[in-house]
């Protein structure tokens, strides 16, 4: 951020729209935002208490089986589609389909087959997440230089040696990028899911927090979440800056 | 008497060779060509006249259309050990360090690793890249990326060198060292190669023979030798006026398919 010609670190940016958070909330404006010291004190609160813990390890429990789930089937499958055009015609409508359609509104209908439970929530963890981490690699795969694929046959590579020596190293920087979309799609998966049907873990403390009005709470979760979200990320995005060079040259 | 006469025989034969691309693209018709065993062939003819068509064919990356091409009397389908292929976009794997890079081939062949890292080390020396064994692709200029994807070429201790331009994406002043280079290299490995270029100038300097594709669909027009003695110092053929009379000669050949 540039003020006045001084560049200015993004920090301040985001203490900026705490302030006028904390006003907004001091002032009683809006019922919907308390103030902002108000959270942090909620979020303290929160992190002292049993049932938020249960509630945590719920979700980060569906979140991680389906994300394990979605990365197994991903993967694989964009890199069947990259290198086997038939399978790629077969596919490639659904994938497109469901990587920008309106997931929520299916949700619902996954409780006739997967009922009200945690099974419901991983389902939809990978629901949202599977496309992206499909299609990204599918790109990658598509991306790598023709050349690279010639000299792996030429020296002698088999068929398993292509895939893990070349291919699939060739493609990590977009694998890379399509895991940090899905783990974020994933984490919006787990909360859509717990709150439109199985009414548990974290969407049960959000439900709770919304319909008896404790607004600081409920947004120390927000807060809590999005910070969950940004850091697994960054984490990705730290591995996709360490292996950039390898696109640049491939 | 008999291990003369199997090194007396061309050690890749093309015969009748033909490829039609889908879409039908006819790259090569009715190629006949005969490459003798340990001297560097040059196929030299204008951009597009299926120059890389054949190399890759003899290489076994792609498929003939019609037929065959013999390396030692057995009929090609597929990449094998005797052939190694140097690749004008030098094709090294970005992730991998030169050392890694040059054993790539070792690797696959499931060489252990101290010494397929000797056997690298070795090459990586010869052609001139001691010390950049730790780089990293993206850390060396174009010249010493062909370099290194030369000396992965040597690791493998194939019989049969296919370079297709391998100095085309390399600066003026590198290409000549490494054209140099190439010939005192070549003077210590006992290879055959195979090397595409569409520039005359650097046929004269590197080859035994050339043989002159026309333009699309490529045919081979004419075989000519243009064996200079290479024994003596590579650093004066290019005032050697043999070496400056066949340029001419060739030009003076290939102005003539040239519209
Ligand atoms: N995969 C392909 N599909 C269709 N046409 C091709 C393909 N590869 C090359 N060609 C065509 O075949 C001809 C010969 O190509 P190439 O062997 O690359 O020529 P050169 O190496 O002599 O420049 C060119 O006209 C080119 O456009
Ligand atoms: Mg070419």
């Amino acid at each position: 951020m540039i003020i006045f010609g001084r560049r200015i670190p993004m920090i301040f940016a985001l203490l900026i729209w705490l302030l006028v958070w904390e006003a907004i909330g001091r002032a009683e404006l809006l019922f919907l935002i308390p103030p902002f010291a108000d959270v942090v004190r909620a979020m303290f609160k929160l992190l002292a208490t049993g049932k938020f813990y249960q509630a945590v390890s719920v979700s980060f429990i569906a979140f991680s089986t389906g994300m394990m789930i979605s990365i197994s089937i991903g993967i694989p499958l964009g890199i069947l589609m990259g290198r086997v055009r038939f399978i790629d015609e077969l596919l490639g409508m659904w994938v497109n389909v469901f990587v920008s359609a309106p997931l929520t509104a299916i949700v619902p209908a996954l409780m006739v087959l997967t009922g009200f439970g945690q099974t419901t929530v991983i389902v939809t963890v990978i629901l949202f997440s599977v496309w992206i981490i499909t299609l990204d690699t599918r790109a990658g795969v598509r991306n790598i230089n023709p050349s690279l694929l010639e000299m792996g046959r030429s020296f002698g590579a088999n068929k398993l040696q292509l895939y893990t020596k070349v291919i699939f190293k060739a493609a990590l920087p977009e694998i890379l990028a399509g895991l940090r979309l899905g783990l974020i799609r994933g984490v919006r998966g787990v909360i859509v899911g717990q709150l439109l049907i199985a009414i548990i873990g974290l969407g049960e403390l959000f439900e709770l927090y919304s319909r008896s009005f404790l607004m600081d709470r409920f947004w120390a979760l927000v807060i809590m979440i999005f910070l969950f979200a940004y850091m697994i990320s960054e984490a990705v995005n730290h591995l996709e800056k360490r292996i950039e060079f390898w696109a640049s040259t491939r | 008497m008999q291990a003369n006469t199997i090194q007396n025989r061309p050690i890749i034969e093309v015969k009748e060779l033909s490829k039609t691309y889908p879409g039908r693209v006819e790259a090569l018709r009715n190629v006949n060509l005969s490459i003798p065993r340990g001297q560097l062939t040059t196929l030299l003819g204008p951009s597009g006249c299926g120059k890389t068509t054949l190399l890759k064919i003899i290489a076994g990356l792609l498929n003939k259309t019609e037929g065959n091409v013999f390396i030692n009397g057995q009929p090609v389908n597929g990449p094998g050990p005797e052939r190694a292929f140097v690749f004008q976009d030098f094709a090294l794997l970005p992730w991998c360090t030169v050392l890694r890079n040059v054993a790539f081939g070792l690797e696959l062949r499931g060489v252990p690793g101290k010494q397929r890292n000797e056997i690298a080390m070795k090459y990586i020396d010869e052609v001139g890249l001691t010390g950049f064994e730790k780089a990293y692709p993206y850390e060396l200029s174009g010249g010493m990326r062909q370099r290194v994807g030369l000396a992965r070429a040597l690791a493998v201790d194939a019989e049969i060198l296919l370079m297709d331009e391998p100095f085309a994406s390399v600066d003026e002043q590198t290409r000549r060292k490494f054209q140099e280079d190439l010939l005192n290299l070549l003077k210590i490995e006992k290879k055959t190669v195979v090397f595409v270029t569409h520039s005359i100038e650097e046929a004269v300097y590197v080859s035994d023979q050339v043989a002159l594709l026309g333009p699309r669909p490529g045919r081979i027009m004419r075989v000519i030798n243009t064996r200079l003695d290479h024994a003596e110092n590579v650093e004066d053929i290019r005032r050697d006026q043999r070496y400056l009379n066949l340029v001419e000669d060739l030009w003076q050949i290939l102005r003539q398919y040239l519209i």
